[in-house]
């Protein structure tokens, strides 16, 4: 669905040359839900852009749903769905009139994109709305309506640029409904940039972690959980002896891969700490060692992106945040 | 024809909200209106203003240059509307469709090219029952010569939009540098004459496209048609409508907000 060889992107700020996505190579499947994960200024909007036919690529070659970018922007256009970071419904524009115009922006009928107008504000739950002002929506009606739109055509690949940034939990969970839903329905294959790791991690089976505009870790959520970041077990034991004996056995279990005590407390780091932790378990029993107390905790995203890169994901944006503004990245 | 498609797309567009709230419409009137009401009487007491006209009501001389402001005026800030959406995401998402990207640019123009017809035929009923003398074929051939200004000024204003993306202050003070020259020089309010205007304001008012559309616009609103006035009007207005239309469209070509 998505092909791109050493797509690259600079841009001219104040004299000095930028370069907010160095080298992508993407290879997106049909059906697919992808997430890119990075910090603010990484080049995750400027990657949806290139995608998206918005922004010509400095260098390097992208076919996107059959179509290339720079030879053929129309034919990904008719293609594609695409919801920005802004929202897409002029304000003093009728609900109703937005989501007919775009039907016939794609070159449906009349008849068809009054039909499809109706539908999506029954499916996004914008009944009543329809011949209201799109200026007094609240925030979670005006992102419902940006997704109608971006639907209204039916694509076969949708790009989501932080579909839910500023929502309430509920406003969240109600567009991921919808974009779920369609990705089962209809197949739709799902792009999308994310601040929020939780998102990325529940609806995504594909993670693109990016970090000043390279991809620097791609694959399922799980994996990159356990092979980049890995549970964290910790044992809390009686005395340092114990401690010690308890780091011994744990060096003894298969795919470990680090194991720390500071005190009575004994810290370990492995991809499958919940088969690990009851097997460890019996090992000190066996051993005559006593746990006081076992804790496991899960990774999240940001954990990966920590081993990745030294810094969380929310120290990077906070580093990089005055930069960000102008290229919108 | 998609291209005829689109424009209509884009076209009923932006004349939805217009439909629905036609009171709009007279907000951008109000310069004209304002100089028709406390303006145009001081003419009265001076004859036949400017030497350039047969009948003795000034309003005969005065209201066709006001229609010229009036467009001018209604169409030069049409631009406003798009840096609104290129700042909102709207215009990001009119991109991201296959909509013709002329289509994009025509549509609007026409759009505002209606609302400023609206406008002058209120104008030309409210002035009605003063003694200004309406010749219908004459004052046709000028709502048609001021449809051709009016879709290049409102094109020029969408292309000085499109290169203000990142500035929008730069759309604003390039509007008001360009929009009150040309209106002082278009000789709208007092004739600009050889004899009555120093040389250089001559020159310059010469130089001005907005003079000859507005000389045309007199001679029109006469019924007087065989004169070269009108032809160099109409040379004027075409010029201003075909340099907009074509750095609309391409700038709508190269547009990535």
């Amino acid at each position: 669905m998505i092909h791109t060889r050493g797509l690259t992107r600079s841009f001219r700020t104040k004299g000095e040359t930028v370069e907010a996505v160095r080298g992508l190579n993407l290879d997106i499947e049909a059906g697919s839900v992808v997430a890119f994960l990075g910090p603010n200024g990484a080049g995750k909007t400027t990657s949806l852009r290139m995608l998206t036919t918005l922004l010509p690529p400095t260098s390097g070659t992208a076919v996107v749903a059959g179509h290339d970018v720079r030879t053929d922007p129309a034919g990904v256009r008719h293609r594609i769905g695409y919801l920005g970071q802004g929202n897409s419904a002029g304000s003093n524009f009728r609900v109703s009139d937005e989501l007919v115009t775009q039907g016939r922006a794609y070159g449906l009928s009349r008849a068809e994109s009054r039909s499809r107008a109706e539908r999506l504000v029954t499916a996004l739950e914008l009944d009543g709305l329809a011949k209201r002002t799109v200026g007094t929506l609240s925030g979670g009606q005006r992102r419902r309506l940006d997704i109608a739109m971006a639907l209204v055509h039916e694509p076969a690949l949708l790009f989501l640029d932080e579909p839910t940034t500023g929502l309430d939990p509920h406003s969240r969970a109600n567009i991921w409904d919808h974009v779920l839903r369609l990705h089962k329905e209809l197949g739709t294959t799902v792009v999308f940039t994310t601040h929020y790791l939780e998102e990325a991690d529940l609806w995504a089976r594909r993670v693109m972690v990016v970090d000043h505009g390279r991809v620097i870790a791609d694959d399922s959520p799980e994996k990159l959980k356990a092979d980049l970041a890995g549970d964290r077990i910790t044992l809390g034991t009686a005395d340092r002896a114990d401690a010690e004996r308890a780091v011994e056995l744990a060096r003894g279990l298969p795919t470990v891969h680090e194991v720390t005590a500071d005190g009575t407390e004994v810290r370990i780091r492995t991809p499958h700490g919940d088969t690990q932790l009851p097997v460890l378990l019996r090992n000190l029993e066996v051993a005559g060692v006593r746990a006081l107390t076992a804790r496991l905790v899960r990774p999240t995203l940001d954990d990966v992106f920590l081993s990745l890169t030294g810094r969380t994901l929310r120290e990077s944006a906070d580093a990089t945040a005055p930069t960000t503004t102008q290229d919108g990245a | 024809m998609k291209v005829l498609d689109d424009t209509r797309t884009a076209f009923a567009r932006e004349l939805g909200p217009e439909l629905r709230q036609p009171a709009g419409l007279l907000f951008t009137m109000l310069l004209p209106f304002l100089f028709l009401a406390l303006f145009a009487p001081l003419l009265s007491g001076t004859g036949p203003a400017g030497g350039g006209t047969g009948t003795g009501s000034p309003w005969q001389w005065f209201v066709p240059g006001m229609l010229v402001l009036l467009a001018l005026s209604a169409t030069a800030g049409a631009g406003a509307s798009l840096l609104n959406e290129m700042s909102s995401g709207a215009f990001e998402r009119m991109l991201v469709t296959p909509l013709n990207r002329a289509s994009m640019l025509v549509g609007r123009a026409l759009k505002e090219v209606v609302i400023l017809l609206a406008q002058a035929l209120l104008i030309l009923v409210l002035l009605l029952p003063t003694d200004f003398r309406l010749h219908p074929l004459g004052a046709l051939a000028g709502l048609a010569l001021l449809t051709v200004f009016g879709v290049g000024i409102g094109a020029l204003s969408f292309t000085l939009a499109l290169h203000s993306r990142k500035q929008q202050t730069l759309f604003y003070g390039v509007q008001q540098m360009i929009f009150f020259p040309l209106l002082l020089l278009s000789g709208v309010l007092l004739p600009i004459t050889q004899a009555s205007a120093p040389t250089w304001l001559y020159v310059l008012s010469r130089i001005n496209p907005a003079t000859y559309v507005v000389e045309a616009e007199r001679a029109l609103f006469d019924g007087r048609f065989a004169e070269a006035n009108v032809l160099y009007g109409l040379l004027a207005a075409s010029a201003v409508a075909v340099l907009g239309v074509v750095a609309g469209i391409r700038g709508m070509r190269n547009a990535s907000v």
